[in-house]
């Protein structure tokens, strides 16, 4: 399958790629990973005018934590880089799960989380992972940089709140508040595959007391779901039974699951709910 | 050297852009329209047919080649993207008399049936092997898990990629199972 013809421009620093994006807008498309976007070329999905590949500019790539516990997560910082991080297995529990968790090997050379998330797919993992651990994507365009929360990030299913002339530059991670637990579960057909449904539990405690929970649900909405209410029967006690149940079931009532090749409605549910207790189980601060 | 005349897809002469790619260690330098796929200018451009199209749609792993290094699937990647960096493909592995170890695993456990998934599956195994030197059947099973075969049932892929693990280690590779 060949691509529609699109003209082709590498820029080779962020200020080429903005003035690219600012004399061609909406008729330009930025290409990270190209792993969604090159199978949408093919299928002639997508047929921009300009494809904007952002490979060769210099200073999108990293994975970073600053001194007060913010993780940035650069345009081109890979899956595989994730999968690979110490810095997550050791900090970022729901991070360190989804990341192998996301395609497959190949997939994952090349693919973005920041790709990922403007890709705004619903089955997608990265959105619900971020949206869980309240981080928001920084905006870089021509009158400079502005964050806009996850949860208002995604407008619609492969729709994001990007202005034209802008890019995504990075995903940001908010410093924690207490230790954090959590982790993403994600049952898929086979090894590889999209999620039949995906949820991030991500919690912090202190002093024996959640602190700050958030809950998002994969592949079981026309978006990633943010299930706050579920979240937010967990916060300011320590977890029990009852406030696991309520999350559970309040998760379960948020998530809008189609039936299709991969289940019936009420089994999405039932998975999401049960998925919420297993993430809790795990959320537990060992020797707290 | 200029392949423009067998990467050419339409007839029409659209704008191309000058690459150089560097494929199995040789510089290659080739004119290429920007929605040419990698495959295409492997398999027509430069006539290295090793490297397999199963499903073109991103599923099947038939055309991983690595990039740097890395393993990627070649249908999905754009040929003007691998300019100024380094392919392998299967045909860079090793030579009839100088298989890779990979390659002789694969001989030696009948890590194939019909062959067509074995270019992708031993491209895999090769980036896992440069990255992990002793890696567990999990490993190995992981790494290859983006490549479909539908004919062997896996068992022996996993068992020839572990064989060449232990060869190039200098391990005394596991003796051949009866089969
Ligand atoms: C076989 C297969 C299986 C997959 N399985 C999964 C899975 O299980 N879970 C999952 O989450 N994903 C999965 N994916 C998708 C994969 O994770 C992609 O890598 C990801 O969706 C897109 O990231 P990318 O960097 O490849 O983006 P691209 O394909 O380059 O871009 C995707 C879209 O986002 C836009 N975009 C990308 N980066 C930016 C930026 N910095 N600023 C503005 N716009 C930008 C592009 O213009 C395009 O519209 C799968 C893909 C394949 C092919
Ligand atoms: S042909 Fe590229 S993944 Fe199947
Ligand atoms: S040997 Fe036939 S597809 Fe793998």
């Amino acid at each position: 399958m060949y691509p529609a013809k699109f003209a082709y421009e590498a820029p080779r620093s962020i200020q080429e790629l903005l003035d690219l994006l600012a004399r061609h807008g909406d008729d330009a498309k930025v290409l990270a990973g190209g792993q969604s976007l090159v199978p949408m070329l093919k299928l002639r999905f997508a047929a921009p005018e300009l494809v904007v590949d952002i490979n060769g500019v210099p200073g999108l790539d990293h994975l970073t934590e600053d001194p007060d516990g913010t993780l940035r997560v650069g345009a081109l910082c890979r899956h595989v880089t994730l999968e690979r991080s110490a810095l997550l297995a050791a900090e970022y529990p729901v991070m360190a799960a989804a990341a192998p968790l996301v395609a497959d090997p190949m997939v994952r050379s090349r693919g973005t989380m920041v790709g990922s998330i403007c890709h705004a797919d619903p089955q997608g993992d990265w959105a619900s992972v971020l949206m869980a651990l309240g981080g928001h994507i920084v905006a870089m365009g021509p009158r400079g940089k502005r964050p806009i929360a996850m949860t208002d990030f995604v407008v619609g299913p492969f729709q994001n709140a990007l202005q034209p002339g802008e890019f995504a530059y990075e995903a940001v991670v908010p410093p924690p508040v207490g230790q954090r637990t959590g982790t993403y579960l994600k049952l898929e057909r086979r090894v590889g595959d999209f999620a039949t449904v995906g949820v991030a539990v991500s919690l912090e405690h202190s002093g024996g007391r959640v602190v700050r929970a958030g809950i998002a649900l994969t592949g079981v909405g026309p978006a990633t779901i943010n299930a706050a209410d579920a979240a937010d029967v967990l916060v300011g006690k320590p977890l029990s039974e009852e406030t696991v149940e309520q999350a559970a079931r309040l998760a379960a009532e948020a998530a809008q699951p189609q039936a299709d090749h991969r289940g019936s409605v009420e089994y999405k549910r039932h998975v999401v709910a049960t998925f919420v207790r297993r993430g809790l189980a795990r959320g537990e601060v060992v020797a707290a | 050297m200029s392949f423009s005349k067998t990467v050419e897809i339409t007839e029409t002469s659209a704008d191309t852009r000058r690459i150089t790619v560097t494929v199995n260690g040789t510089p290659r330098v080739v004119e290429v329209e920007p929605r040419l796929l990698l495959v295409h200018l492997l398999r027509e451009g430069l006539a290295l047919r090793g490297t397999h199209i199963g499903c073109d749609t991103t599923n099947c792993g038939a055309c991983t080649v690595l990039h740097d290094g890395n393993p990627i699937k070649s249908c999905t990647m754009l040929a003007v993207q691998a300019d100024g960096h380094e392919i392998t493909t299967v045909e860079g592995l090793g030579t009839p008399s100088e298989l890779d170890p990979v390659q002789e695993g694969f001989h030696r456990e009948h890590g194939l049936q019909c062959g067509f998934c074995t270019p992708g599956m031993m491209m895999a195994a090769r980036a896992l092997l440069d990255r992990e030197p002793d890696p567990s059947e999990e490993d190995v099973r992981w790494a290859l898990s983006g490549n479909l075969c539908r004919c062997t049932g896996y068992q022996n892929i996993v068992k020839a990629v572990l064989w060449a693990a232990d060869k190039q280690r200098g391990a005394q590779p596991a003796e051949e199972d009866a089969r």
